[in-house]
């Protein structure tokens, strides 16, 4: 039911809510609210049918429920027009380093982890 | 002309746009016709347009806008059928993603702050490189511009997915984890069905893995690494 579902996901954003307002911590309220989720479901506290239908729902469409801040944009057009090279230019080069960093360091741990492994398994 | 700013309208409209945004991309596949661009921009040409300030379409999109939150707890959903692909290779997988982070986030503060941006804006780029929802957050957390940074990280999503399989061409990363993780650490959702695209489901399951624990180690570390570097939140 999809009620159901709905009282279960603002559960646990309302917990996630409860945590950051006890502790204070700088970290969004959804957030945790996520990582609840994933333990309920991990450790079998909650069965995936109560929550998957609306979860579905709201992941497949993500990008629509950004839209209207996105159009807040146009509130910051001169902002952008002073400072787009800088906005850009560290954009590019940083998703650049992202990319070679993430797979270089994959790539590398496995091969030592992997020949690591396999001399302990030799001796 | 005045009913143009009824605040279902606006609503219906959002609905409308992007729904047929997302018609045209399918049909076309252009990555740079990316649907959550294009309805942001038919939007505001149209406000412009009609002479309807954004605080008047601002009253609907509140409620759109409302469903963010739900929806970043949802992804725990994915997350959970995850774990079992994480568990199979738990140190690399782990330790590339926080490599990534990290650089990630300091690299694009230093070359900002070099560049010359101003502190709002610095710590709006601080997230750019994951998914829209959680970039946000973080964005309002670290007293950023969101609706700055869901425009860059949308960018960034399709410059970082159609340049990726080059820029690692050039870099010699050839592991197939590796090149899958990393399109979706660096281009979350774009970069994900862009590296399905190239290389079938298999690079889209570690895309998708990348985006969402880049996504959750942005939200826990940025806080600290900006104040680290400097910034008061």
């Amino acid at each position: 039911m999809l009620i159901v579902q709905l009282a279960v996901l603002f559960s646990f954003l309302a917990a996630g809510e409860f945590i950051v307002w006890l502790t204070g911590i700088p970290v969004p309220s959804s957030i945790i609210g996520m990582l609840l989720l994933t333990a309920a479901l991990h450790f079998r506290l909650l069965d995936i049918r109560r929550v998957s239908g609306v979860a579905g729902f709201l992941v497949d469409n993500l990008g629509f429920f950004f839209v209207p801040a996105g159009v807040a944009l146009l509130g910051y057009f001169d902002l952008i027009g002073e400072q787009w090279a800088a906005i850009v230019g560290a954009s590019v080069i940083s998703t650049f380093i992202v990319i070679d960093v993430t797979g270089w360091a994959h790539q590398t741990l496995r091969r030592r982890l992997a020949r690591r492994g396999r001399r302990r398994h030799i001796s | 002309m005045t009913f143009l700013s009824n605040t279902y309208f606006l609503i219906a409209l959002t609905f409308v746009a992007y729904v047929g945004a997302r018609k045209l991309y399918r049909r076309t596949g252009i990555a740079l016709l990316n649907p959550i661009l294009i309805t942001i921009t038919a939007l505001i040409l149209f406000l412009l347009a009609a002479g309807i300030p954004y605080e008047r379409y601002a009253e609907g999109g509140a409620m759109i806008e409302f469903w963010l939150k739900p929806a970043v707890v949802a992804l725990g959903v994915p997350l959970y059928k995850q774990i079992s692909t994480i568990r199979r290779q738990l140190l690399p997988i782990l330790l590339a993603e926080l490599a990534g982070c990290v650089a990630g986030i300091i690299s694009v503060v230093l070359l900002a702050e070099l560049f010359g941006a101003t502190p709002e804006v610095v710590v709006s780029l601080a997230p750019k490189s994951v998914t829209t929802p959680i970039a946000m957050e973080v964005s309002r957390s670290l007293g950023g511009i969101p609706p700055l940074t869901a425009a860059v990280v949308c960018a960034v999503g399709i410059f970082g997915g159609m340049s990726g399989f080059k820029v690692m061409k050039l870099s010699r990363v050839k592991s197939p984890i590796a090149q899958g993780l990393s399109m979706g650490t660096a281009a979350h959702a774009v970069g994900t069905s862009l590296a399905i695209e190239h290389g079938g489901y298999r690079y889209g399951a570690w895309s998708s893995l990348g985006l969402t624990l880049n996504g959750l180690l942005t939200a826990l570390l940025a806080p600290t690494i900006l104040e680290l570097m400097g910034y008061q939140l």
